[in-house]
C-alpha cells in the first residue's frame, strides 16, 4: 500500500484534496465569524453555468476559460445577490436563495441543451468532482518526486491548486489584522481607517478563487462542506482565532486524508465490491469531526451563557 | 404541441404530473411565504439537501428486504427520515453550541448531502442499483414516471396543500408576530415544528418532480415575488400561492414537450422569470416605480427652485430646470418667465416666506414639521392660519417703484 502504487494512484489525489480543503477552510474561518458561511455554499452553486458558458463559447473543456467562466458567474451572483438585497429590499438569506438556485437552473438547462455528450462535462461531475481520477501515472515510486521527467505529468490541478493556496495564504497573512479587526467590530475597524466593504468584498473574491479551483478539481460537495465544518468545528475548540485557524487547517488536512482513504481502501476493510466517493466521503469525515467538537469540544457553549437543560 | 401540454391533452400520466406539480407549487408557495416572514428561508435548503441519504438507505434496504427498491413511497418515507434528522442536527447545533444557523444550515447541507453521495455510489456497484434512476433525484425527472408514481404525486401534492390550509391561521399569527402569537395562547415552538413538517413534507413530494437540489427554489422564490406585490400577509400568501401554482403547472408541462427539458430548472426558471418581471414592474416596490417615483420627484424639487430663482430675478444656469419650467409653460427658453410663470414664482416666494414665520412661531410648531421644501402651505394650515401668517409677516416692504 506504501509503494510505487501509492504513489501513482493516492497520492496525487490526497494531496490535491487536502490542497483544496484547506484554501477553502482558510477564508471559511472568516466568513464563518461574519455570519456569511453560506456564501461558499452559493458560490459553488452558480459556478456550473460559468463553467457551461465558458464550454459553449470555447467548445473545448479546458481549464482556463472554465476558470474564467466560472469567476465570471460568481461576480455575477454577488451583484446579483447584492441587487436583489438593496432594489426589492429584500432579507439577504432569500436574496442568496433567489439567485443561486436560478442561475444553477440555468446552468443544468444549458448543459442538458447544448452536445456535451462528447466530453466530460455533466451535472454529477460538477457535484462530486472526480477525485479518484486525478492519478499521476509517469510516477514509478517515491524516486520520482525528484524525476523532474516524471513530475513533468503531475495532475495539472495540482500545481494551480497549490499556486491559489499560496494566494489564499498571503491574502490572509497581509491582512490579517484588517481582516481580525473588521470581522469582530466593523465599527472600530472603520473609525481607525480600515475600509471595510473593499476588504469584505476581497474576501468574497478570494473565497471565490479557493472554491472555483477546488470544484474544478474536487467538485461542489467539498467546497461546500471545507467551507464551513472545518472552521466551524476549530470555532468550537479555542476562543482565539490564530488557534481557530490552525485548528481548521488540521481539521481540513484531517478530513481530506482520511475521507481519502475511507473512500479508497474501505472496500478492503469493510468488504464492499468497489470504492464509494471520496468526495462524500471526505464530507462525512468533516461531519463527524464537527459532531465530536460540538458534543466535546472545550468551548462549544456560548461564552457566559450557561449550559441548557 | 406546447398547447397540447398546456391543454394537458399529453396523456394521463403527464397530467397527473402536472396537475400534481401545480398543487404542490401552491403548496410550496403558501409555506415558503411562513418560512420568508419568519427569516428562515435556507433553512428549507438544508432539509432538501438532507433527504439524499434516506433515499440511499431506503433503496438498500428495499433491496436487502427482496425488493426491486424502487418503491416511490419508500424512497420518501425514508428522505422524509432523513430530512428529520437533518432537523434536528439543526437544532442541536444552534441551541447546544454557539454556532450559528447559517453555520448549522451548511455544515447539514453539505455532510448529509455527502453521505448521501457516499450511498449513490455504493448502489451504483450494487448489481441491483445500476438501473436504479437515484440520481433523478438530484435534479427531478418525470420521463417514464410510473403510473403509481404520478398518483402518489398528485394525492401527496393535494394533502400538503390541504394541511397548509388547515394551518394557515396560526402560522400567519407566528410568522407576523411571534411574541403577540405566544402571549395570546399559541404554542410557538411546536407550530414552528409544524411548519418544518410542511417544508419536510413538500422536500419529499417535490423529490422526484423538482429534484432536491432545486425543491428549495419552490419555497423561496414565489414569497419573494408576492412581496413585490403586496403590503399585507394575507395578500402575499395569495400571490405566492398563485405563482407557486402557476410555476408548477407551466414548468411541468414545459418539460413533458421536450426529453431535454428536465423538469425541476424549467420550473424553476419560470418561477425566475415572474421575479423578475415583478422586481422590474411591480406598482409601488418595482424597480420601474421607483424611478419614476425619483423623476418626478427630482421635477417638482427642480421647478420649485426654479421658480424661487425666477421670483428674486436670479439668473437659472441649471439646463433641467429650464427645460422643466419652459414645459410646463412658465418660462422661455432664455430663462425670462411667462406672465403664467411669474404669477406662480411669487406665489411660491410668498409661501415660502409663510413657511419662514409659521416655522418661527411656536403657534405653528406641528405645522412647520411638514416642511420639506415642496409640500403646499395650503395643503397643512387652514386658510384663517395663512391669513393669520401674512398679517404677521405685514405689508411688502422695500418694493423700488
Amino acid at each position: 500500500m506504501m509503494g510505487e502504487e501509492f504513489v501513482a494512484l493516492s497520492l496525487t489525489p490526497i494531496l490535491i484534496g487536502t490542497l483544496a480543503a484547506i484554501a477553502c477552510a482558510l477564508p471559511g474561518n472568516f466568513l464563518l465569524l461574519r455570519r456569511q458561511a453560506l456564501i461558499g455554499d452559493a458560490i459553488s452553486h452558480v459556478v456550473l453555468p460559468g463553467i457551461v458558458v465558458a464550454f459553449l463559447i470555447t467548445g473545448v473543456v479546458s481549464a482556463v476559460p472554465m476558470m474564467l467562466g466560472a469567476a465570471g458567474a460568481a461576480v455575477v451572483a454577488v451583484v446579483m445577490i447584492e441587487a436583489i438585497r438593496r432594489l426589492g429590499k429584500i432579507e439577504p438569506g432569500a436574496a442568496m436563495g433567489v439567485t443561486f438556485t436560478a442561475m444553477f437552473a440555468g446552468g443544468v438547462l444549458l448543459l442538458e441543451q447544448s452536445d456535451t455528450s462528447t466530453v466530460h462535462l455533466d451535472v454529477e461531475h460538477a457535484l462530486f468532482g472526480n477525485l479518484e481520477s486525478l492519478i499521476w501515472l509517469d510516477a514509478t515510486g517515491w524516486a520520482s518526486l525528484w524525476d523532474m521527467e516524471a513530475l513533468a505529468y503531475l495532475p495539472v490541478e495540482l500545481p494551480r491548486l497549490g499556486a491559489v493556496l499560496f494566494v489564499v495564504i498571503l491574502f490572509t497573512w497581509i491582512y490579517w489584522r484588517p481582516l481580525k479587526i473588521s470581522t469582530f467590530d466593523e465599527g472600530f475597524a472603520q473609525s481607525v481607517g480600515i475600509r471595510t466593504g473593499a476588504l469584505g468584498f476581497a474576501l468574497v473574491i478570494v473565497a471565490a478563487l479557493a472554491a472555483v479551483a477546488a470544484f474544478d478539481a474536487v467538485g461542489s460537495i467539498i467546497v461546500i462542506a471545507m467551507f464551513i465544518c472545518p472552521p466551524a468545528a476549530a470555532r468550537l475548540m479555542t476562543n482565539s482565532l490564530s488557534v481557530q485557524v490552525a485548528w481548521s487547517v488540521l481539521f481540513a488536512t484531517l478530513s481530506a486524508v482520511l475521507g481519502y482513504v475511507f473512500a479508497g481502501y474501505g472496500r478492503l476493510w469493510f468488504g464492499a465490491e468497489n470504492s464509494v466517493s471520496a468526495a462524500g466521503m471526505i464530507a462525512a469525515v468533516s461531519g463527524l469531526i464537527l459532531a465530536l467538537t460540538a458534543v466535546f469540544g472545550p468551548h462549544r457553549a456560548r461564552s457566559g451563557a450557561p449550559a441548557e437543560g | 404541441m406546447l398547447w397540447h401540454a398546456l391543454t394537458l391533452q399529453l396523456g394521463y400520466n403527464a397530467t397527473l404530473v402536472t396537475l400534481g406539480a401545480m398543487l404542490l407549487g401552491v403548496a410550496a408557495g403558501v409555506t415558503g411565504t411562513f418560512l420568508f416572514l419568519r427569516k428562515r428561508a435556507l433553512v428549507s435548503d438544508a432539509i432538501s439537501h438532507a433527504t439524499l441519504p434516506g433515499v440511499g438507505i431506503a433503496f438498500i434496504i428495499m433491496v436487502v428486504l427482496g425488493g426491486d427498491g424502487r418503491s416511490l413511497i419508500g424512497l420518501m418515507l425514508g428522505s422524509a427520515a432523513s430530512a428529520w434528522i437533518g432537523l434536528l442536527c439543526i437544532g442541536f447545533l444552534t441551541r447546544r453550541t454557539r454556532l450559528a444557523e447559517d453555520a448549522a444550515i451548511g455544515a447539514v447541507l453539505s455532510v448529509f448531502f455527502g453521505i448521501g453521495i457516499v450511498f449513490l455510489t455504493y448502489i451504483q456497484t450494487m448489481s441491483e442499483g445500476r438501473q436504479a434512476g437515484l440520481e433523478g433525484f438530484l435534479l427531478g425527472s418525470t420521463a417514464g414516471m410510473l403510473y403509481s408514481d404520478a398518483v402518489i404525486i398528485a394525492v401527496g401534492g393535494a394533502a400538503v396543500l390541504l394541511a397548509v390550509i388547515a394551518f394557515r391561521r396560526p402560522l400567519s399569527a407566528i410568522a407576523f408576530d411571534p411574541e403577540f402569537a405566544a402571549s395570546s395562547g399559541l404554542n410557538v415552538p411546536r407550530l414552528d415544528l409544524i411548519m418544518m413538517g410542511l417544508v419536510m413534507a413538500i422536500t419529499v413530494v417535490g423529490l422526484k418532480i423538482v429534484g432536491l437540489i432545486l425543491i428549495v427554489a419552490l419555497l423561496i422564490i414565489p414569497p419573494v415575488t408576492a412581496r413585490f406585490w403586496s403590503e399585507r400577509v394575507t395578500g402575499v400568501l395569495w400571490v405566492a400561492g398563485v405563482v407557486g401554482g402557476v410555476a408548477g403547472y407551466v414548468g411541468a408541462a414545459l418539460s413533458a414537450i421536450a426529453p431535454a427539458l428536465p423538469t425541476g430548472p424549467v420550473i424553476v426558471l419560470v418561477l425566475f422569470a415572474m421575479f423578475a418581471l415583478s422586481l422590474l414592474f411591480a406598482p409601488a416596490r418595482g424597480v420601474l416605480a421607483a424611478v419614476l417615483k425619483h423623476l418626478s420627484f427630482q421635477k417638482r424639487v427642480h421647478v420649485r427652485q426654479g421658480l424661487l430663482a425666477l421670483a428674486q430675478g436670479q439668473p437659472i444656469y441649471e439646463k433641467l430646470t429650464l427645460r422643466l419650467l419652459q414645459r410646463s409653460g412658465l418660462a422661455r427658453a432664455d430663462g425670462v418667465p411667462t406672465p403664467d410663470g411669474k404669477a406662480r414664482a411669487a406665489k411660491a416666494l410668498r409661501d415660502e416666506r409663510r413657511w419662514q414665520m409659521a416655522r418661527s412661531r411656536e403657534e405653528f410648531a406641528l405645522a412647520a414639521t411638514f416642511y420639506d421644501g415642496l409640500t403646499e402651505i395650503e395643503g397643512v394650515l387652514t386658510s384663517d392660519q395663512i391669513s393669520e401668517l401674512d398679517r404677521l409677516i405685514g405689508a411688502p416692504q422695500g418694493v423700488p417703484v
